[in-house]
């Protein structure tokens, strides 16, 4: 079967289709694409790979219409195109499945996918050959949803696939997935790459923009490395590897193994015991649970999203309050203590959203480097910022951590997501904490500043630091953990050496096996 | 969307483009006022002459404009912590209130630069206490600040009515008023301040109050972006999500965000009941803490902008009193549409030509 389609892939090589020839783009100093060449086969999976920041996303948005290249053309097919926008876009056959998602929460799978292509005046003609349109769509590529389902009671797997049938809705040839298992369970990653096989050999051609290495080996057929907004590289999936790639990503070798020696346990320092904490609808998220920290030991929390993890850490970081239970920091209870009291008392946060809770980003780079800080008498006395040392000490993370663009006066909206990543490591971590709670601290972070803030972490372990760490990035927790705890609907189902085995660990995941 | 995230230098967005809405703006006005058969250039001059002819025309203009920058900064610094404070207009007429007891309490006995910083801490006072129970009500409640503040313009004006008609009246007189207060409860004019620059002030009621609103810009300004508390209020006003994980205390930081913006509200009432009409009065207010919304708007929240867009409205409001005037086709009502045509282009539709702007900044500079 693959061989055939191998085949078939090789004998429409002519005919490629997209072609991008000299695509330029700036925006203002940032030259963001710089003479990028990449051609797509009919009915393949290419993938485009890149650290944050490399113009991946930039490129994709000029063939989807939403920038205009500042030189260079676009083919679809063979034939030249000027995609001015994307009503254009979808008109030549082209479909995107944003990262994050562009659904009406409240509106049903069905109104969600006639949205923009309704049919008229009045709906109830739309409505029914949607319905039916669908129908077909579902069976042809395998791609089951209920129509009538409004799409916020949907889980995050499903709200994908009625975004891929949206984009076939609108006779999608070509399908651009921009980072599209960031939000996805191990297994809802898998159906997706299922489904993308599906289409492919029902002759879809699919772009995937992702930095997960694996993903690009899973499933590709051809990949293409960017690297600082040019197109580095284009290989035959088949005859690269993971350590090829990641050189070609970063621009040097690059570690992808954490290195680190035995921990070193000492006394305990963050203690959680018989912990209950409800979320905001009154559903208990975090059941009965306890467990101890130790100075010098990295412990991680393993699970699914969704699972209880955030809500865990949001209340150790005194964000949630718990309905019951106590949370301890050297032997203290601080069940109550507020987030700038937990600060006082030693305890770091790296939240998991750094967009809505790590960081303000419309705020300057120096801003963000005391948040949650800036009452701290050294940034100040009294009532007054003293916007000097506050920048005087930007600059010296941003030297330490090599935060990039080198400017504490540049918005921080403007750093990519692993420089931002960065701006909230160098914080929390440079405090010198006794204690540190992290979440997710590489979700779409680059591998260069993966492998630096991992670094980082098992450092502040071998300087006698408790840390806990939850990430939905089985490989994370493996690689840093000094021990497991796996979580499942809301309890500890269990607790593993790193040594354990992904299968183990992904079977207590699910709530199958202890 | 395509544009929105591309750098344009400051002079473009901080000069050029207002020129633009403000130019649209006017262009449009012109219509109308063509429309109804009149000459828009002859109204233009009428309207310019009548606000910076002469030395009491500028007077009434600065006037008006010190209002306008009280009540632009009391707008503005509620909306840097992420509240929408519709209420300037009640707090600054119950500030009014406190102001007015200030001056009546000790205009028989010290002169005017000993009232004054009681006075302003008085007006200060009552308009923070009057955006204190929505504030509270926000903070503790979550009952919504733009409805309340609302409600209590009207219970304000309501209130001020029945302590004016039935407590602060003269005795034996007609007109809802406190007596005139002697010359210690007056700020005095600033003609020489005028004469400087060798304007005759004339009967315009420019006055002290404008060095006040000054100072009170620096003092916003200094607050925002320098203390350590507009910090926690522009954390909280961009990203509450933020705001909770940095353990900046919500209620907390609500009450005294929305007890400033109240108390720079009252302190607009200095301006007209101490600078002007030297009583307390009905209605003193007229509107100013609506206006005060679009300066604050037009001004981007911040003091330097909310000066240059308060004397853009004090032109507007003295120039088109002399306009209705002088044509009489021209009525009140249409100086308020061109007020509305100004806020529309200047303020909602500021963006409008950000994007046209965009491109041919990049042709330029690529050429």
């Amino acid at each position: 079967m693959s061989g055939f389609r191998k085949g078939k892939a090789r004998r429409v090589s002519h005919n490629p289709a997209i072609e991008l020839v000299g695509i330029d783009k700036s925006f203002g100093a940032v030259h963001a694409n710089k003479n990028i060449h990449l051609k797509v086969e009919k009915g393949t999976i290419h993938g485009i790979i890149g650290e944050n920041g490399a113009g991946k996303s930039t490129l994709m948005s000029i063939l989807y219409g939403f920038y205009q290249a500042d030189s260079g053309e676009i083919r679809i097919n063979g034939q030249a195109l000027s995609i001015k926008d994307s009503q254009t876009a979808i008109a030549s056959g082209i479909g995107m499945v944003h990262q994050h998602f562009m659904l009406v929460e409240n509106f049903t799978v069905l109104e969600n996918i006639m949205l923009g292509a309704e049919g008229g005046q009045l709906l109830a003609k739309g409505v029914s050959s949607a319905r039916k349109e669908l129908k077909r769509l579902e069976d042809e590529y395998d791609l089951k949803v209920n129509p009538d389902a409004v799409i916020e009671d949907l889980p995050v797997g499903t709200q994908q696939r009625v975004e891929i049938l949206k984009a076939l809705y609108r006779g999608a040839d070509i399908l651009i997935l921009d980072e599209p298992t960031g939000v996805l369970t191990p297994a809802e990653a898998d159906h997706l790459f299922k489904v993308l096989k599906v289409l492919r050999d029902q002759g879809k051609t699919i772009i995937l923009i992702t930095h997960k290495l694996r993903e690009i080996m899973a499933i590709t057929d051809e990949v293409s490395v960017m690297r600082r907004g040019e197109m580095v590289a284009t290989r035959k999936t088949a005859e690269t590897t993971v350590e090829e790639l990641a050189e070609l990503m970063v621009g040097r070798r690059v570690l992808l193994r954490v290195e680190k020696g035995e921990a070193n346990p000492g006394k305990i320092l963050l203690s959680v015991k018989n912990l209950t904490v409800k979320d905001s609808r009154g559903v208990t998220m975090v059941d009965n649970v306890s467990f101890d920290v130790r100075e010098g030991e990295i412990v991680g929390i393993a699970g699914v999203a969704g699972n209880g993890q955030s809500e865990l850490l949001e209340a150790i970081a005194g964000i949630r309050k718990p309905s019951s239970g106590e949370i301890l920091i050297d032997g203290k209870p601080i069940a109550n203590a507020d987030p700038a009291r937990l600060r006082e008392l030693g305890l770091a946060h790296i939240p998991e959203d750094r967009h809505h809770m790590g960081l303000v980003l419309k705020f300057e780079e120096y801003e963000n480097a005391v948040l949650g800080y800036h009452r701290d008498p050294k940034y100040g006395k009294g009532a007054l910022l003293d916007l000097k040392a506050i920048q005087a000490e930007a600059v010296e993370k941003i030297e330490k951590y090599d935060i990039r663009p080198p400017n504490p006066r540049l918005k921080t909206a403007n750093f990519s997501g692993g420089n931002q990543q960065k701006i909230v490591v160098a914080r929390e971590i440079e405090r010198d904490p006794k204690a540190l709670i992290i979440g997710q601290p590489t979700r779409g972070v680059d591998i260069g500043a993966i492998e630096f803030i991992h670094r980082r972490i098992v450092e502040m372990r071998d300087a006698s630091k408790a840390i806990l760490l939850v990430s939905v990035e089985l490989d994370e927790i493996r690689s840093l953990s000094d021990r497991i705890i796996v979580m499942f609907a809301g309890r500890i189902v269990g607790e593993k050496t790193p040594e354990a085995d992904e299968q183990t660990l992904g079977l207590m995941m699910a709530g199958i096996a202890a | 969307m395509s544009t929105a995230s591309v750098p344009l230098p400051n002079w473009i967005t901080y000069g050029l483009i207002p020129l633009l809405n403000l130019i649209v703006a006017f262009f449009i006005s012109g219509l109308v006022v063509w429309w109804i058969g009149e000459n828009p250039f002859t109204a233009l001059r009428l309207l310019i002459e009548g606000a910076l002819g002469r030395g009491d025309a500028i007077g009434f203009t600065l006037f008006y404009t010190t209002s306008f920058i009280f009540t632009g900064l009391s707008v503005a610094v509620a909306f840097h912590a992420g509240l929408f404070n519709i209420g300037s207009e009640g707090q600054a007429y119950i500030g009014g209130l406190g102001a007015a007891l200030v001056a009546l309490a000790l205009d028989q006995y010290v002169p005017w630069y000993v009232t004054m910083p009681f006075a302003i801490m008085g007006a200060a006072l009552f308009g923070a206490g009057w955006a204190f129970i929505p504030a509270w009500l926000q903070a503790k409640r979550g009952s919504h600040i733009v409805i309340t503040t609302i409600m209590f313009n009207f219970i304000g004006a309501a209130l001020m009515v029945y302590l004016l008609v039935n407590v602060l009246i003269v005795p034996g007189k007609m007109a809802p008023e406190t007596r005139t207060f002697l010359p210690g409860g007056q700020l005095p004019k600033l003609d020489w301040l005028m004469a400087l620059f060798g304007a005759k002030l004339g009967p315009a009621p420019f006055n002290v109050s404008f060095i006040i609103a000054l100072v009170m810009c620096y003092l916003v300004w200094l607050l925002i972006w320098r203390t350590k508390l507009g910090y926690e209020m522009r954390t909280l006003g961009i990203s509450p999500s933020a705001a909770v994980y940095a353990g900046i205390p919500y209620s907390r930081t609500v009450i005294i965000a929305m007890l400033i913006s109240g108390g720079l509200a009252g302190m607009m009432a200095l301006n007209p009941v101490m600078g002007a009409s030297a009583r307390l009065q009905v209605e003193f207010v007229g509107g100013a803490g609506f206006v005060g919304i679009a300066v604050s708007l037009m001004g981007r929240s911040h003091p330097v902008g909310i000066i240059f867009a308060a004397l853009l409205f004090g032109i507007l409001y003295q120039g088109g009193a002399d306009l209705s005037f002088e044509m009489p086709n021209i009525t009140r009502e249409m100086i308020v549409v061109i007020q509305g045509l100004v806020i529309l282009f200047a303020g909602a539709l500021e963006y409008m030509f950000r994007p046209a702007l965009v491109h041919v900044y990049q042709r330029f500079k690529r050429a």
